[in-house]
């Protein structure tokens, strides 16, 4: 299943996703790291979250005149964002993550509390990304916290391919591999020992 | 600012913009071999990162937002005429690439948070000056994520585990890192010497092109079941499985105290930029993409 979400995104919508599903976002995506995290759960959101796609980016832009341009936006490890996500899940209601490397067990249950998914996209692929951001609507912090820590809210059209690895009821490509994982590595160990 | 030191912060400002937007040609053969083994979620990953490396390259931007730390390793002649010049040519390049590129400005001042907004800070560009014999001199960049280098770790072992210890030690470190490094990553690894030098020869170890064996037979061999013990995991392309967890595992060593068995494993992400010049004793630089 390969579909477009389009903000805002509704509860039921991203409920009805599945873990393996490609799914790409149109409309409003903001970024927040580890600093914004912190930052909004202290001071709460200068805008509405709600619906939102929230993507963990710290990304490289570039001002012509009085206009952002964004050169390249992939995204960052999120898992350094479990710190904050399950609150931030539930005080903002973003209905999209969007990182890499996956997220841990307090978060994959807030998703199903609240109704969110964490999808990732391909790490690293900052300027696939760049494409498909089609203007920069608004920064908040940029003076406070520095171009990668900042929030920014982009204008995006088609952004993906994004891979639904944690849905909301509960599952996580993630953990399933890790099974997986742990089994191919049994074979692997037994391997060093007797070679 | 003599003529020369003009030139070499221009060519190294250059060179630092190739890295950043155009990966070397044996990365991407080794991602593209990767793509034709793979199917499913890992198949959709490469293939992203291959477009994603064409619009990098077509356009002129970077590849990754993180454009990493500038890092540098400098193999000069004991009697190379221009190491003045390079020393205050470097920090000058960074910032002059920063601007021009742009680099995404990743210094950060460890207690305050203050970021100089230039790439450069206490310490860094970081430089390892590396003396040979003769009169010319060889520049490796290596913009370093920071994804990739959160994965790198040091061991210290105990001698008694021996190479298998070692083996272990690499392979579980690297798979318990899953998707974080943004696989297929290439794996640098150092044995001996000490704390930091085995990380430093993992870092040494990332300069060859992709593949590219050690000369060593024993060592090569080493290189070669590495990357298939660690590509048995399973792990794959961006931690969601797959074939392809590592594009290559590459060794150095240096001899270690009876006592020690220092293992430097240093992680790079499948965005393995790097670039080379070449300074003559005449001045001359030459850009070489690897």
């Amino acid at each position: 299943m390969e579909k477009v979400l389009k903000t805002p995104i509704a509860e039921e919508e991203v409920r009805a996703l599945k873990a393996g599903d490609v799914v790409y976002v149109s409309g409003t995506l903001f970024t927040a790291r580890d600093e914004a995290h912190r930052v909004l759960l202290e001071r709460g959101a200068p805008f509405p979250l709600e619906g939102l796609a929230l993507f963990h980016c710290g990304p490289v832009v570039k001002k012509a005149g009085e206009t952002w341009r964004v050169v390249a936006a992939g995204p960052t490890t999120s898992a350094r964002m479990e710190l904050f996500e399950a609150e931030f899940l539930e005080k903002f209601k973003p209905r999209v993550i969007i990182g890499k490397g996956g997220m841990g067990e307090r978060t994959l249950n807030a998703l199903s509390e609240v109704g969110a998914v964490y999808t990732h996209f391909t790490g690293g692929a900052g300027a696939l990304a760049a494409q498909a951001i089609r203007g920069v609507k608004e920064v908040h912090f940029l003076e406070e916290l520095g171009i990668p820590e900042a929030v920014w809210v982009f204008e995006v059209e088609r952004f993906g391919p994004l891979v639904v690895a944690m849905d909301a009821s509960g599952r996580s490509l993630y953990a399933d591999l890790e099974k997986t994982v742990e089994k191919n590595m049994d074979q692997i160990r037994a391997r060093i020992q007797g070679a | 600012m003599s003529k020369m030191s003009e030139k070499l912060v221009e060519t190294l400002a250059e060179a630092l913009g190739q890295a950043a937007t155009v990966l070397p040609n044996d990365v991407i053969s080794a991602l593209e071999r990767a793509r034709d083994r793979e199917e499913g979620p890992a198949r959709v990953q490469l293939e992203a990162i291959l477009r994603n490396v064409e619009i990098a390259k077509a356009g002129q931007v970077p590849i990754c937002q993180d454009t990493g730390t500038p890092t540098f390793f400098v193999r000069f002649g004991t009697k190379f005429p221009y190491l003045e010049e390079l020393l205050s040519a470097i920090p000058e390049a960074v910032r002059l690439a920063t601007r021009k590129v742009p680099l995404r400005p990743n210094t950060v001042h460890p207690l305050t948070g203050e970021n100089p907004g230039d790439n450069t800070g206490r310490h860094i560009p970081h430089v390892t000056w590396l003396p040979v014999p003769g009169d010319g001199a060889e520049i490796f960049l290596l913009p370093k994520g920071g994804g990739s280098e959160n994965c790198c770790a040091l061991k210290m072992l105990t001698p008694g585990l021996g190479i298998k210890g070692v083996k272990k030690a690499v392979v579980e470190h690297v798979v318990a890192c899953g998707g974080k490094p943004c696989p297929p990553t290439v794996v640098g690894v150092g044995i001996g010497g000490g704390a930091d030098l085995s990380l430093k020869l993992g870092k040494l170890a990332l300069l060859r092109p992709v593949g590219e064996r050690h000369p060593e037979r024993e060592v090569a061999a080493l290189e070669e079941e590495l990357e298939e013990l660690i590509n048995a995991s399973g792990v794959g392309p961006m931690g969601l499985g797959g074939k392809t967890t590592v594009l290559a595992v590459h060794v150095e060593y240096a001899h270690r105290h009876p006592a020690s068995l220092p293992l430097g494993i240093v992680v790079q992400c499948w965005a393995d930029r790097r670039a080379h010049l070449r300074i003559s004793p005449s001045g001359e630089i030459v850009i070489r993409n690897p």
